[in-house]
């Protein structure tokens, strides 16, 4: 699971209305190259929510990507550079998403997000 | 290095393969006893999105999404066709079983393609987040008439027990898709006549979405639609136009009148 992925999850649990950035936890990170595409992060960019993905990333064990950025910040190579590594290319292979109010675990496993609710849940 | 001249072997076998084929290898699709394999279903789909490829290419999607995604088999297409390299596009691909998403997995790396894949009960968790982002979402729902307990059974029965018409899961679908379809948002559904296409497009009319029946083949089992759906603004204005007074009721009956007319010529002009 890449973190423009972790970036789209939200606690679906019936009744949680803050459920998102979910925290990750990590037991497995891989990196994964791929082809840099500037059109594709400016895209991107405007879907992005920051302080989420600059939070996963540092979970993840990559801390260079600033705690804030604006749109201008997209001139930048060296930051560009930064922004599609974090998003693309590291995986959370193993581990999980804990939903920020009720700290239900949502466990991943092979780089999928298992997001299936129990009955009581729905 | 025995290995590192193995795996160059590899890569190159199948970079050349890919650069053959547009949509996925049959040979290459992975499979498992609880998954549906691609029949005539999945490539009625495909087909209509090879049909629709110049199109595609020119729609420049950024997010393009695949609700059951199975076995892998369409949402792998459409990456190949719309050209995995280059396209930058965000592929993701939703399956409620979770065999499926696995199978998902092991096709896209045959084919050398990525998506995002998401075990989860149609986009359930990414509806906030994703919300009118979508540019191509594909669907090839469960649409087969089944007794409505069979609904929402895990495994296999998940890929097409549709409830009654087939049209239990369809009609939790297509809520949700408006809600992920971005502005310029196309939807491709796969139908069967016995969950009554034509009600359907009227019913995503009401909503704002123009439709065009894209693909219809008759199998020896059943008779097969594919079903694009986009946001159109003079739909959209002639359904808040047509809500309320009695004499816009008239009105709708007689544009609903025209439609028919409109949705049985397009049958007529995509027939086989």
């Amino acid at each position: 699971m890449r973190l423009l992925t972790h970036n789209m999850l939200s606690s679906n649990i019936k009744g949680v209305t803050n459920g998102f950035p979910l925290r990750i936890e990590v037991e497995k990170v891989i990196e994964k190259e791929v082809d840099f595409n500037i059109d594709f992060l400016r895209n991107m960019f405007a879907k992005i929510e920051w302080k989420a993905l600059a939070e996963a990333s540092r979970t993840m064990g990559y801390s260079e990507l600033p705690d804030d950025a604006e749109s201008s910040m997209l001139d930048s190579d060296e930051f560009l550079r930064k922004f599609h590594h974090a998003l693309l290319e590291l995986h959370l292979e193993e581990g999980a998403l804990v939903c920020p109010e009720t700290g239900r675990k949502f466990p991943v496993n092979k780089g999928i997000p298992n997001m299936l609710l129990h009955e009581d849940e729905v | 290095m025995a290995l590192n001249f193995q795996w160059l072997c590899y890569r190159s076998l199948t970079v050349f393969s890919n650069m053959l084929s547009t949509i996925a290898r049959i040979n290459l699709v992975s499979s498992h006893p609880e998954v549906y394999d691609p029949c005539d279903d999945s490539f009625a789909l495909v087909d209509a999105l090879l049909a629709d490829r110049a199109n595609l290419l020119e729609h420049h999607p950024s997010i393009c999404m695949e609700i059951g995604c199975g076995s892998g088999y369409v949402i792998t297409s459409l990456a190949l066709l719309l050209g995995k390299e280059d396209s930058g596009a965000y592929y993701i691909a939703t399956d409620i079983n979770p065999h499926a998403v696995r199978v998902t997995c092991e096709t896209l790396l045959a084919h050398g393609c990525h998506a995002e894949v998401v075990n989860t009960d149609i986009a359930s968790g990414l509806e906030k987040r994703l919300s009118r982002s979508v540019d191509v979402m594909v669907v090839n729902p469960p649409y087969v008439p089944t007794p409505e307990e069979e609904v929402g059974r895990h495994g296999i029965a998940s890929a097409w027990a549709g409830g009654e018409n087939g049209r239990s899961v369809i009609d939790k679908i297509l809520p949700v898709a408006d809600k992920l379809l971005s502005d310029k948002g196309w939807l491709y559904l796969v139908t069967l006549t016995a969950n009554n296409p034509l009600e359907l497009c009227l019913q995503m009319r009401k909503k704002g979405y123009a439709s065009r029946i894209i693909l219809q083949r008759s199998t020896e089992e059943e008779s097969l639609h594919v079903i694009k759906f986009w946001r159109d603004l003079d739909t959209l204005l002639e359904a808040n136009e047509c809500m309320g007074t009695e004499q816009n009721r008239k009105w709708t009956s007689y544009r609903i009148h025209a439609f028919y007319s409109i949705f049985h010529m397009e049958i007529w002009e995509t027939e086989f």
